[in-house]
């Protein structure tokens, strides 16, 4: 029960106190105006190009924007307690840190999959693009998958932000990567052999393709292997990003730079 | 820049070659070489957009929280010289930027830029970066009352890529973008530097736009200053607490 409690109840207030700053002056700007504009960026890139079409890009950057609030956000977690000189308490707490790194993992995801959502929406309106019925719920979930799968990474990289001081521009770097390598915006097939092999495991790459095959028409069942695989690479990657979190944490401790970095 | 931290200055560099390399692929995918050259100039000029715009943004609002800007305002120098000398400095950062691009669409893409008349070239860029860095005044002092201008200079980064036209021609723009395109220095800039750089025309009357719309941005960040300043002083809001 303590560690549903500090799943949950924990993991929001945590968001809760580390985002309050998050007015809507700060949000619209950067959650609803920017992927926006992205969208519009590379539909006309595509059109001028005479590429792929609209709803591609629709899709693609909808879903690659979510990386925004999941990686900024998870990290945040880590590096705002820093900055709020509340890591040292919460870590020395005996609090299972399972239940606390994922607790604090679980509004985020939540908040990446309404901005990708959101994103999709007024992409489509503004551009024309039109979704069957049928193609809403599927969607809804490849792209709460896709958040949930960048939110793993975001605890990798909530690992290195317990050493390196530059997180925003380390985050920045990790997004304009996810843009060439995800597929958002130029199918990977077109990309060169290793870097397609580099988009086979990251988070959204098998999302956004199973987003495009959804809009078009496909079942879920058609896109399930692209789904699990999602999931699968989000599942590694969390793990992965957990066990990372303890090392450091360990390491923070060694050397006592947890609130020095 | 203000910071001190080599990451901020690496991130200037990549940040528009992430987006310049997308568009190469995307522009490659289609088959037209011509367009590869577009891209690469107008991916060149980004980054001198993205080096002012977010800066700019936060220009006021930082000098707030180092506790100096009721000192810079007081000072006997008015203080749109002050602001403006840091906003200029911010777009000469895209210079990195510029080089860093085209270099990666030679090295990677195999680009090769074009070179029809040196010296419209040389300058056109300069022109374009500074009236860059005069639409970065403009646009710090519009955003003096407003709390947390950084996101405003965040948001702009992309509308102005956009309908600045440096990926996109503007005709492919509904007709009334491109009024909104043609206020904006960074438009008549790109066109100057591709003018130059391919000889697909006279850069001249472009760089003369991009000279006659930077002194209009200077003459009303002026006037604004003033205003905004006088009201701030009146009301005691310059330190919005």
């Amino acid at each position: 029960m303590t560690s549903l409690r500090i799943f949950a109840i924990g993991g929001l207030m945590s968001f809760r106190a580390l985002f309050g700053f998050m007015s809507p002056w700060i949000y619209i700007p950067t959650l609803v105006v920017t992927p926006l504009f992205q969208i519009l960026l590379f539909v006309f890139i595509g059109r001028s190009a005479g590429v792929e079409s609209d709803t591609f890009y629709v899709v693609g950057n909808a879903i690659q924007y979510s990386s925004v609030p999941c990686l900024f956000a998870m990290t945040f977690t880590i590096a705002g307690e820093r900055f709020n000189q509340t890591l040292g308490p919460v870590l020395v707490s005996p609090a299972g840190r399972l239940p606390l790194f994922l607790g604090r993992s679980l509004p985020v995801i939540v908040n990446g999959a309404f901005v990708g959502a959101l994103s999709f929406t007024l992409g489509s309106l503004v551009l024309g693009v039109t979704v069957p019925a049928s193609a809403v719920a599927p969607l809804a979930l490849v792209i709460v998958l896709a958040s949930a799968s960048c939110t793993g990474l975001g605890l990798v990289l909530a690992g290195i932000g317990l050493r390196v001081r530059e997180q925003a521009v380390m985050l920045n770097i990790v997004f304009g990567l996810l843009l060439i390598f995800t597929g958002a915006n130029v199918p990977i097939e077109q990309l060169p052999e290793w870097m397609e092999a580099i988009s086979r495991i990251l988070p959204f790459t098998h999302a956004i393709e199973a987003g495009r095959e959804v809009v078009a028409g496909s079942g879920l069942g058609d896109v399930s292997g692209l789904l699990l695989r999602e999931l699968a690479i989000g599942v590694v990657y969390a793990v992965f990003g957990y066990r990372f979190l303890r090392f450091m944490e360990r390491q923070g401790r060694i050397h006592a730079t947890l609130e020095r970095a | 820049m203000l910071s001190q931290s080599a990451f901020d200055g690496l991130l200037a560099i990549l940040w528009p070659l992430f987006f310049g390399t997308v568009a190469f692929f995307m522009f490659r995918a289609g088959g037209d070489p011509d367009t590869l050259v577009y891209a690469s100039l107008g991916a060149a000029v980004m980054g001198v957009w993205t080096a002012t715009s977010v800066s700019a943004g936060s220009a006021l609002q930082r000098q707030r929280w180092h506790g100096t800007l009721e000192l810079l305002v007081a000072a006997p120098t008015h203080f749109s010289l002050t602001l403006l000398s840091m906003t200029v400095a911010t777009s000469t950062i895209g210079v990195y930027c510029m080089a860093g691009t085209l270099f990666w669409g030679r090295v990677v893409f195999g680009i090769e830029l074009p070179l029809e008349e040196p010296l419209a070239l040389a300058v056109a860029i300069p022109a374009t970066i500074v009236s860059i860095g005069l639409l970065g005044f403009l646009l710090s002092v519009t955003f003096a009352r407003y709390r947390t201008a950084w996101t405003l200079g965040a948001m702009l980064e992309y509308p102005v890529w956009l309908i600045g036209g440096f990926l996109v021609p503007l005709t492919l723009f509904p007709g009334w973008v491109r009024p909104i395109s043609w206020a904006l220095a960074p438009t008549w800039g790109m066109n100057a530097i591709r003018d130059a750089a391919t000889g697909s025309g006279s850069a001249w009357p472009d760089v003369a736009m991009c000279v006659v719309l930077g002194a209009a941005y200077t003459a009303t960040g002026v006037l604004l200053t003033n205003r905004i300043l006088f009201a701030a002083r009146q009301r005691a809001t310059l330190s919005l607490t």
